[in-house]
C-alpha cells in the first residue's frame, strides 16, 4: 500500500509542482480553533500539514513559534490532547499527511511505546522530533519506524558530505532542509543556496526534500517549492494568529483567525500551481 | 544496575555520552556537527601534555590554585562534632570555582580557532568568569543571562560589562538560568559555525558534562591531598551545593571509589519541598530530555518543564548533571536538601563565626552540614566546597535578614 506521503510527492510531481507544507501548533489560539484551522488548511489546498506538539522549552523555534506553544499550553493543551486532534482530523480527512512535529520530552513522559501505539492509531503519517538526531536512533526512530511511522530528518546548513549519510540513513518519508542556519522564524531563504543544498541532498537519497524554516511569503514559497521538492511554511502562518487573538472566544472558533489564515495560505498554493 | 560494573565509578560516560540511563545528545542537527567537533577537540587536547600543562600554568599563576583547604575552627568548636574543612575555591581570581572550567574551555576553543564565545550565566559567576577568560584571550564574549537574575545580581552584570562582555537578557519564561540556556542554544544554533559556547556547568549535550566535570575535578584532587597531609587520612564525609552541579562533579569525583568517604550533595529546596517551590530536581522531579541531555527535571505530568524557585540564582535551575542523575540512581551519592531560610542563617553563621562571607550557593551545603555535624564525633572530618564568596549577594540577602529580625 502506497503512503499518503508517497502520494502526495507522486501527485504533485504528475502536476509538475512542489508540495506545499503548513505547520500549526495544537492547542493554538485554542483547542477549539485547531481543528477548523485544520479543515481551513486542507480547503485551501494544501498538501501536508505538520501539527505542532507544543513544549515549554522549544529551543529551535524562535519567538512566534515559542509564543504558540506557550498560548497552547497555558490553554490546557497535551500531548493526549493533539493526539486526539490527530485522530479526529484522520476521520475528516482520509488522505492528508499529518506530521506530528516537536520535541522529545513530552513524548518520552507520555511513554515511547504508548505514544508510538497512539499515534498510529490516530493515523499520523510521521514525527519530525527535532531534538532527536541519528545518534539518539534507539530511543524513538527505529520502533516508531517498526509501527510504520515516517521519522522524518532535518538537514540544515551545517550538514556537510561527511554528516549526510549519517542522517540520511535511518530517514524515511521525505527530507526536511532547514534552509536558514539558526531557529524558526527569524530569517529568509537564499535561492541559491537552497538549489546548492538539494543537489547535495539529492545525490544521496530518493526521498522527497522540502525546504522550511525562513519561507514566509507566496514568491518564497513558490521558489522554494520550485528548487525543491516542496516548501513549509511555519511561522509566517503562526504570526496571523498571533496579531488576531482579540477575538478568541474562551471555548469556542476564532472564525477571524481561520478566515485570514485560509486566505493566506490560499496565496501559497496558488503561488505554487502557477 | 549491577554491581559488576560497580567497581569504579570512573567509567562514565560511555562511548554515546551515557552515564547509566542519563546523559546522551539530544541536540537539534544543526549543532550535531559541532558537539562531534568539541567532542574530538576535546579528546585530542587530554592526549596533548602541551594543553595539561597550559592549563596547569593558568590554573597556578592566573586562578591561584591550588586553593587552601582551611580549618574552620571556630565553625567547628560551634557546632560541637566533628572537624569541618573548607575548600577554599571561593579564593580563586573572580570568586569562584566556575574559573576552573571556563579556563580550561577558553583554551580549547582557542585551539579550535573560535574566537567568539557565548555563554550562559545565573548567578553571574560563570558569566564573569567567561568575561574574564575572554578578556584574557582576546575573544569576544556574548552572556545570556534571565532578566530577573539580572536585576538580583547586579554587580556581576557590572563586573561582566566593565571586562568587555555583552550581556543579553533574556525576558522569555521565568528569565531565570533555564531561559538563559535556551536563549544561549538558540544563539548558537544560529551562530553554529562561528562560536563556541562554554556551558557552565556539567549539563548539556555530550562531551559537555564529562568535559565540566574534568575541569573542574581540580577541586576534590586537591582537597584529596590536603586531607591527607593535614590529618593523614581521607574525610567521613564530603558535602557541596548543587543547582547544575559543577563545583559538586569537581569535589566529588576524585573520591567516588573511595568506599569509607560518604558523599552529600544539597540541592535548594526554596520556600521547602512540600511547597512546590524549589529547585530541587533529583529530590522533587523525575528523568526527562531537556538542554541537550536525559536527567532528573523538574517538570509536569505532560512533560512540561516547571519553574525551579531558589533564592541562589545559580541554584534556580529546573535539572541537574546527568552524572549526579546516575549517582543518585546508584546510590553513591546521597542527595538532600536546605531551604532558603536555612541557607541565609548559614551565610550569616559563616561570616560571624568564620569571617568568610559565603555565596549563597555554597550556604545551602553549610545550612546541611550544621543538621548532622554535631552529632559526628569529634575525630572525625567533614569537607565542605565553599565554591564561592557571597559579595554578589549583599544585595539580596541584606533586606531579607533584616525581615527576619538577623541583623
Amino acid at each position: 500500500m502506497t503512503g499518503r506521503i508517497e502520494k502526495i510527492f507522486a501527485n504533485a510531481k504528475a502536476a509538475g509542482r512542489g508540495t506545499l507544507g503548513v505547520f500549526v501548533t495544537a492547542g493554538d489560539p485554542n483547542a477549539a480553533t485547531t481543528p477548523a484551522l485544520l479543515d481551513a488548511l486542507v480547503g485551501a489546498g494544501v498538501d501536508l500539514i505538520e501539527l505542532g506538539m507544543p513544549f515549554s522549552d522549544p529551543m529551535a523555534d524562535g519567538p512566534a513559534i515559542q509564543a504558540a506553544s506557550l498560548r497552547a499550553l497555558k490553554g490546557g493543551m497535551t500531548l493526549a490532547g493533539t493526539l486526539q486532534i490527530a485522530a479526529d482530523f484522520r476521520k475528516r480527512h482520509p488522505d492528508t499527511p499529518l506530521i506530528l512535529m516537536g520535541y522529545y520530552n513530552p513524548i518520552y513522559i507520555y511513554g515511547n511505546d504508548r505514544f508510538i501505539a497512539d499515534a498510529v492509531t490516530a493515523g499520523v503519517d510521521g514525527l519530525i522530533i527535532v531534538d532527536l538526531p541519528p545518534e539518539e536512533d534507539t530511543e524513538l526512530c527505529l520502533p516508531a519506524k517498526k509501527a510504520g511511522l515516517k521519522f522524518i530528518r532535518l538537514v540544515t546548513p551545517t550538514s556537510d558530505e561527511t554528516r549526510l549519510p549519517a542522517i540520511l540513513e535511518e530517514a524515511s518519508g521525505f527530507v526536511y532542509y532547514v534552509s536558514v542556519l539558526g531557529i524558526t522564524g527569524t530569517k529568509s531563504a537564499a535561492g541559491d543556496s537552497i538549489s546548492a543544498a538539494y543537489q547535495q541532498i539529492r545525490s544521496q537519497t530518493d526521498l522527497p526534500i522540502v525546504a522550511g524554516f525562513g519561507i514566509r511569503t507566496s514568491a518564497q514559497a513558490a521558489e522554494a517549492a520550485t528548487l525543491t521538492d516542496g516548501a513549509v511554511v511555519g511561522s509566517a502562518v503562526v504570526d496571523i494568529i498571533a496579531t488576531n487573538l482579540s477575538d478568541t472566544p474562551q471555548n469556542g472558533i476564532n472564525n477571524d483567525i481561520v478566515q485570514k489564515v485560509a486566505t493566506f495560505v490560499c496565496e501559497l498554493t496558488n503561488a505554487i500551481c502557477k | 544496575m549491577s554491581t559488576a560494573s560497580l567497581n569504579t565509578y570512573h567509567n562514565q560516560p560511555d562511548e554515546s555520552g551515557r552515564f547509566g540511563i542519563h546523559g546522551g545528545r539530544f541536540v537539534a542537527e544543526t549543532l550535531m556537527p559541532l558537539i562531534l567537533n568539541v567532542e574530538s577537540a576535546y579528546k585530542s587536547a587530554c592526549a596533548d601534555k602541551d594543553f595539561a600543562a597550559e592549563l596547569a600554568y593558568y590554573q597556578k599563576h592566573y586562578i591561584g590554585r591550588p586553593s587552601p583547604l582551611y580549618f574552620a575552627d571556630r565553625l567547628t568548636s560551634y557546632f560541637g562534632g566533628a572537624k569541618l574543612y573548607l575548600k577554599r575555591d571561593e579564593l580563586n581570581h573572580t570568586g569562584a570555582h566556575k574559573i576552573n572550567n571556563v579556563i580550561g574551555q577558553a583554551l580549547l576553543a582557542k585551539r579550535m580557532g573560535k574566537t567568539k564565545i557565548i555563554a550562559e550565566t545565573g548567578a553571574g559567576q560563570h558569566g564573569v568568569a567567561t568575561a574574564t577568560a575572554c578578556a584574557l584571550f582576546d575573544m569576544k564574549c556574548e552572556v545570556f543571562m534571565g532578566a530577573e537574575d539580572v536585576e538580583r545580581q547586579r554587580p556581576n552584570v557590572e563586573r561582566m560589562r566593565l571586562l568587555g562582555a555583552k550581556i543579553h537578557p533574556v525576558t522569555a519564561g521565568t528569565g531565570t538560568l533555564k531561559d538563559a540556556m535556551n536563549e544561549a542554544l538558540r544563539y548558537w544554533v544560529t551562530n553554529a559555525e562561528t562560536h563556541f559556547y562554554i556551558i557552565g556547568t556539567v549539563a548539556g549535550p555530550h562531551p559537555y558534562p564529562q568535559m565540566v566535570r574534568d575541569f573542574q575535578s581540580v577541586i576534590g584532587t586537591e582537597a584529596r591531598e590536603q586531607i591527607i597531609k593535614a590529618e593523614g587520612r581521607l574525610p567521613d564525609k564530603i558535602v557541596a551545593c548543587i543547582g547544575g552541579g559543577s563545583n559538586a562533579m569537581g569535589l566529588f569525583y576524585p573520591f567516588l571509589d573511595d568506599k569509607d568517604v560518604e558523599i552529600y550533595g544539597v540541592e535548594a529546596a526554596g520556600k521547602g519541598i512540600p511547597s512546590g517551590l524549589h529547585a530541587a530536581s533529583l529530590t522533587g522531579g523525575q528523568p526527562g530530555i531537556l538542554h541537550g541531555n536525559r536527567t532528573y527535571l523538574l517538570q509536569n505530568d505532560d512533560g512540561q518543564i516547571t519553574d525551579a524557585h531558589s533564592i541562589s540564582a545559580g541554584l534556580d535551575y529546573p535539572g541537574i548533571g546527568p552524572e549526579h542523575s546516575w549517582l543518585h540512581d546508584t546510590g553513591r551519592v546521597n542527595y538532600v536538601s536546605a531551604t532558603d531560610d536555612e541557607a541565609l542563617v548559614a551565610f550569616q553563621l559563616c561570616a560571624r563565626q568564620e569571617g568568610i562571607i559565603p555565596a549563597l550557593e555554597p550556604s545551602h551545603a553549610l545550612a546541611y552540614v550544621s543538621t548532622m555535624i554535631g552529632d559526628m564525633s569529634a575525630d572525625q572530618i567533614v569537607i565542605l566546597n565553599m565554591c564561592g564568596r557571597g559579595d554578589k549577594d549583599l544585595g539580596a540577602v541584606l533586606p531579607m535578614l533584616d525581615k527576619l529580625g538577623r541583623l
